[in-house]
């Protein structure tokens, strides 16, 4: 991949969401311990660590996912331009508008690719015509590198498509929504390696309009896309800072540990 | 001897030699254990099966067999010209049956039976005395047929003593002298049991074949009686006994439907929001109590449904729907019957839509709900599109149950075959007249009681269809999220 | 999205464009979908509700009308046994005393329940000894007579008999039959029931627990208050019986068969696309083929409960099956590995291992089809169970081949009564059928808790 993505500088200083103090239970297991966290707008953000280590649990604290697991607790202020998302006033259906999110494994709905990329205009009432509609659907999977192969088949099922094809629809389906900050959570782990580099370079030019935010267990991936760079370890984070800072600086040993393969 | 002891006399029979042949495949080998081919259980089990297996098959193929031979020696000595007009053949057979129980009730308490038989007052007299009741008079022909009857019934039962025993003994020695160390006894076990497997699994496709053919040979016969045109095509329903009946499906066909219609209409909504709440919104506690309340619905009996449509629900609706409104004043009704059975199947339908809404990936879920999708906009645009093959498919399933349903529409539908549209008024289906066609005192050779042979066909047909079409929706739907 | 935001030129000043709106002011179209969302979950709140309404509405409608079955009125009177009546010819002898029929015994009975009024100094007004005898049931003179001819020594004493009352005078205690109603009644007359009262407020009457309606047969139409479920229950466990015996084993070797040991083919595959649709054919359509088959082919009596019995038995198969395969299914494949791997043979593999292991599962599916097969009524009505017997069968083995009933058959044969006695009788009679399916299932709930495993 171009090494020159890790020689960008990030462009705005202006932070897009604040966490502070954030703790996560699961039941009686604290998930996730004492976490603080800018996430920059118009950066791309990489969560790394081992598995288990509460990377995944903070990205969902981040647009409330974690509200639809029962047994889940979250503590702490999370604020998006100020403002609190735990917040009793806060809707988390406005807030999901907002903080869009891709998932690991591809999900398309079982609807046709036209309708998976109109669905969240369509819920959030969006569009007022059918032509604003075709608009912004076409706009979004030109965003996604995905109009050029799809254009013909618009009102094919979206679960016939390829699984990079499928994660790149779910990526124009989530930027449909025009939201300000997107996560995406593993999003490369079922694809392979040339899936891979497409949603790559596909994230790197996400970052002029969104602020966005990746986990992931590819160290190279976090490399290769993110400025900056969040390691966690056993539920705790430990060091955040500019990704060439972390891969080529770490302060922390374990994060020198993780970097070096000893731990993970 | 009668059944039991032969049974038992025959299992004594498998138990001896279960411990015969394992003391002779042990003294075969001089108690050396390691020179047997198998292990001495299966020496002694070979032994038994050799016993048990052949009189179990003959056993049976004579019990069935007897009753048509014993039928057939007595219809012999029945004179056509004796039968009265106002009976039948098959009349007068229940009755010769019966006259043979009394005959031998008599002769069991000691009285001189063939005295009796050449008077026929005295007959009749002691017959009564003993409690025995006879729909006609004995005549000198239903006599003889009643004495064929018992002579034909004591010497099969005698054969069948002596040929089960026979053939144990011949099974027991066979069995014994192929013991040796050499001989494979735990394949040869294996190979008989599996034989017994594969017989058992048989059985559903003979129980199917069995109703496909029972209801064809009945409905070839009948339509060889009565034109098929009438049946399938007229609009009435009129069966007299007289003959002269005008048999038409149409009525039942369409009572059939209303009523299937009226019960899916409420159970369809009900279940599928009932299956929605329970997968999607209802705590872990709360759907562990309701789900199981509601399937204890479906584990009621239908004949319990039947009388709360006859004592509670019809005169419900009757009282505060059908006559104030003047839709008419009848307790049993379409309506009354279609309400019940929609509460029958309202688990139905909720828990295998549970089920398949359960099946929907969460990832869908997430994906919708990630892009701000309320709860109920991600069921309604994503789950239940997701979801609808399987949840058609329970419909069909529970349609083809509403269908196939008779104690219901029996106590709660009524029995006036009637093309109206009026729900409030009673009308009938084909299930219901397959029962009051086939029950009482039944005549198999009048159009009346054949034509529920040609109803349980179609009824069969139909149902098939469904259910078929329905299972291969509902495993297609399985696979994809498999 | 707008275009706006589409372009790609970098922005110098995001934050306004960014906060079009506020987190904390949910828009007017948020507001909406979160009322069309708490619609929708009431909806689905609702129909709950409904489903469980109507299991209460079933069970209060079945309960309120079953349980005054349960209790019956009784008179107690002392009957003088007069010998001269019950015993012309003076020789102590029951065959010559069996002349005497229950017409006799009623007259007797009669008799003495005047006796007993005079004796209490209860005021009859007009009634007519006939009218009196009119209020104890028509059984009771055939329950004296049986009584007597049981036990000739009674003869000449005075014996406390305990005698049914009227289903009438029973109704009327229980409200199902009032004053306005009795005026209109052949049967009884508004004077008997206010005889009734005083005979309760003397303590010649009275309501108590009748446990004839579990052990006594059927009775005939004029006679509800007489009428039990003896012969039903009977039946009803004859035909479980062969159920049990027929389909566990059938069923189990059948599962076996087609989960271990058959090749996959279209035959196999045939079998298996039988099954299920066997477990989705009406029931009624197995009575068809009972009727056809065992009895009109094999020549198999009517009304027996081995019919019953084969013919359910067909009917459980299936649905025995159908968990016992899903139970050997769930038998971890590890299991087998380590069976055949110490030289254990297919057979030996299934029947010492997988056989146990999946013994609860095996065992709730067929309780569960048990209880299905107990409920069931539509295919007995055309084998002819549906007869109104009295006498109870013989033991088994002969004893299947006997005319008997069965308990939801004869819930149905109450149902086409006329008298409304027998609808308290068919609701009463359905509370002891609940009471069977609740004991089989909890049974089967007690079983899958405590020994299912999850591998």
């Amino acid at each position: 991949m171009k090494d020159l993505r890790l020689e960008r500088d990030v462009q705005t200083e202006t932070n897009k969401i604040e966490a502070r103090k954030v703790q996560v239970y699961y039941g009686t297991n604290h998930a996730l311990k004492d976490v603080d966290v800018d996430i920059l707008d118009k950066t791309v953000t990489a969560f790394i660590g081992p598995s288990g280590c509460g990377k995944s649990t903070f990205l969902r604290c981040l647009n409330r996912m974690n509200d639809t697991v029962a047994s889940a607790k979250v503590q702490g202020a999370i604020t998006l331009d100020g403002e609190d998302i735990y917040d009793a006033r806060v809707d988390p259906v406005q807030l999901r508008a907002k903080i869009g999110m891709v998932f690991q494994k591809p999900n398309p709905f079982p609807k046709s690719i036209y309708d998976n990329v109109a669905y969240g205009p369509k819920i959030h009432g969006l569009t007022r015509t059918k032509a604003e509609l075709d608009e912004v659907v076409e706009a979004c999977l030109r965003k996604a590198a995905l109009w050029n192969e799809v254009k013909d088949r618009l009102q094919s099922p979206g679960t016939g498509l390829s699984g990079g094809q499928q994660q790149r629809l779910c990526i124009a389906r989530a930027i449909a929504t025009s939201p300000e900050v997107l996560l995406m959570d593993e999003p490369c782990s079922a694809l392979d390696p040339i899936a891979t580099a497409q949603v790559e370079e596909l994230i790197d030019e996400l970052r002029s309009q969104f602020s966005v935010v990746i986990v992931t267990h590819s160290m190279q991936q976090a490399a290769r896309v993110s400025q900056r760079t969040a390691f966690f370890h056993l539920g705790n984070l430990v060091e955040y800072g500019e990704t060439g800072a972390i891969f080529t600086n770490p302060k922390d040993p374990r994060t020198e540990s993780y970097i070096t393969g000893r731990i993970g | 001897m009668s059944l039991g002891l032969l049974f038992l006399t025959v299992l004594a029979l498998a138990a001896l030699a279960y411990a015969i042949g394992r003391r002779r495949a042990m003294a075969t080998v001089g108690g050396d254990l390691r020179k047997l081919h198998s292990l001495p259980t299966f020496y002694g089990w070979i032994t038994a099966l050799w016993v048990l297996v052949p009189v179990f098959f003959v056993a049976i193929l004579w019990l069935f067999g007897e009753g048509f031979v014993i039928h057939n020696s007595a219809l012999t000595h029945i004179d056509p010209a004796d039968v009265p007009a106002d009976s039948s053949v098959n009349l007068m057979m229940a009755d010769v049956t019966r006259l043979a129980e009394g005959l031998s009730v008599l002769a069991a308490k000691g009285s001189d039976v063939a005295a009796l038989e050449q008077d026929i007052d005295g007959l009749k007299i002691a017959l009564g005395e003993a409690g025995v009741a006879m729909g006609n008079d004995p005549t000198p022909s239903m006599i003889a047929a009643a004495e064929a009857v018992r002579g034909t019934a004591a010497w099969s039962r005698i054969g069948l003593t002596v040929v089960s025993l026979a053939l144990a003994l011949a099974g027991f020695v066979w069995g014994y002298r192929r013991i040796s160390p050499e001989f494979r006894a735990r394949n040869a076990t294996e190979r008989v049991s599996l034989g017994l497997l594969i017989v058992a699994s048989l059985i559903a496709v003979l129980t199917t074949v069995g109703i496909v053919f029972s209801l064809l040979a009945n409905t070839v016969h009948f339509f060889r009686i009565y034109p098929a045109t009438t049946f399938f095509f007229s609009a009435t329903w009129d069966p007299k006994f007289g003959g002269g009946s005008t048999l038409g499906i149409l009525p039942l066909v369409w009572g059939t439907l209303y009523v299937s219609a009226i019960s899916l209409v409420v159970a369809v909504p009900i279940g599928l929001f009932s299956a929605i709440y329970l997968a999607e919104y209802a705590s872990r506690r709360v759907r562990g109590i309701v789900k199981p309340l509601i399937e204890v619905l479906a584990g009621i009996p239908t004949i319990v449904y039947g009388l709360f449509a006859l004592i509670t629900v019809g005169p419900l609706l009757r009282d505060w729907i059908a006559m104030p409104m003047g839709f008419g004043n009848s307790s049993s009704t379409v309506m009354t019957a279609g309400l019940v059975m929609g509460i029958m199947i309202i688990p139905f339908v909720s828990s295998l839509s549970d089920d398949i809404i359960n099946a929907v990936p969460q990832s869908l879920r997430d994906g919708s709900l990630g892009l701000g999708a309320t709860p109920s906009e991600t069921i309604r645009q994503v789950v239940i599109p997701a979801a609808l093959p399987g949840i058609v498919g329970a419909i069909l399933l529970a349609a083809s149950r509403a269908i196939g349903e008779t104690m219901i529409v029996v106590l709660g539908a009524g029995a006036a075959a009637k093309l109206s549209l009026n729900p409030f008024e009673a009308m009938t289906t084909v299930t219901v007249k397959i029962v009051s066609q086939l029950t009482g005192d039944t005549e198999f050779a009048s159009p009346e009681t054949l034509v529920a042979f040609a109803l349980g066909l179609t009824l069969f047909t139909f149902t098939l269809a469904l259910n078929v079409v329905a299972l291969v929706i509902v495993r297609k739907y399985r696979e994809q999220y498999e | 999205m707008t275009d706006g935001s589409m372009t790609l030129a970098p922005m110098a000043t995001p934050e306004p464009a960014r906060l079009r709106h506020s987190l904390f002011a949910p828009d007017k179209r948020t507001a909406a979908r979160n009322a069309q969302e708490a619609r929708f979950r009431f909806y689905g709140l609702v129909a709950i509700v409904i489903a469980l309404l109507a299991l209460v509405w079933l069970l209060f409608s079945i309960f309120s009308a079953g349980l005054p079955a349960f209790r019956q009125t009784f008179v107690e009177i002392p009957v003088t046994l007069d010998a001269a009546v019950l015993d012309k010819a003076g020789h102590g002898d029951p065959a010559e005393m069996a002349s005497v029929t229950t017409i006799g015994y009623g007259k007797l009975i009669g008799k003495a329940l005047a006796a007993e009024i005079e004796a209490k100094g209860i005021d009859i007004g007009a009634m007519t000894p006939k009218d009196l005898v009119g209020m104890i049931s028509e059984n009771a003179a055939a329950d004296l007579r049986d009584r007597v001819l049981a036990d000739p020594k009674l003869l000449g004493t005075t014996v406390q008999f305990t005698a049914l009352a009227n289903g009438r005078i029973d109704g009327y205690f229980k409200g199902r039959v009032t004053m306005e109603s009795a005026a209109r009644d052949n049967n009884t007359s508004p004077e008997k029931l206010m005889l009734a009262d005083k005979l309760v407020a003397a303590g010649v009457m009275d309501m108590r627990f009748n446990p004839g309606f579990l052990v006594m047969p059927d009775a005939s139409d004029k006679r509800p208050e007489a009428a039990g479920l003896g012969v039903a229950i009977i039946g009803s466990l004859y035909m479980m019986a062969v159920v049990l015996c027929l389909a566990l084993p059938i069923g189990v070797a059948a599962s076996v068969y087609l989960e271990e040991f058959a090749p996959k083919n279209r035959w196999t595959d045939l079998i298996e696309v039988n099954i299920a649709n066997l477990a989705a054919v009406p029931s009624i359509v197995y009575g068809i083929l009972g009727l056809s088959f065992f009895i009109n082919f094999a020549g198999l009596p009517q009304s027996a409960p081995i019919v019953g019995g084969l013919v359910l038995t067909l009917m459980t198969l299936p649905r025995i099956i159908i968990p016992t395969r899903a139970a050997l299914k769930a038998v971890p494949p590890s299991i087998r590995d380590a069976a055949l791997g110490v030289g254990a043979s297919k057979l030996q593999t299934v029947t010492h291992h997988v056989l146990p292991l999946a013994m609860p599962g095996v065992l709730t599916g067929t309780i569960i089809g048990l209880a299905q097969a107990l409920g069931e009524t539509a295919p007995l009505l055309l084998i002819g169970m549906v007869a109104f017997v009295r006498d109870f069968p013989g033991a088994p083995l002969s004893g299947l081949f006997d005319p008997a009933s069965a308990l939801p058959v004869q819930i149905y044969n109450w149902t086409q009564r006329g008298d409304p006695g027998f609808v308290e009788r068919a609701s009463g009679a359905i509370i002891v059928l609940l009471v069977f399916l609740i004991i089989m299932n909890t049974a089967a709930i007690i079983l899958r808790r405590r020994y299912e495993r999850r591998w």
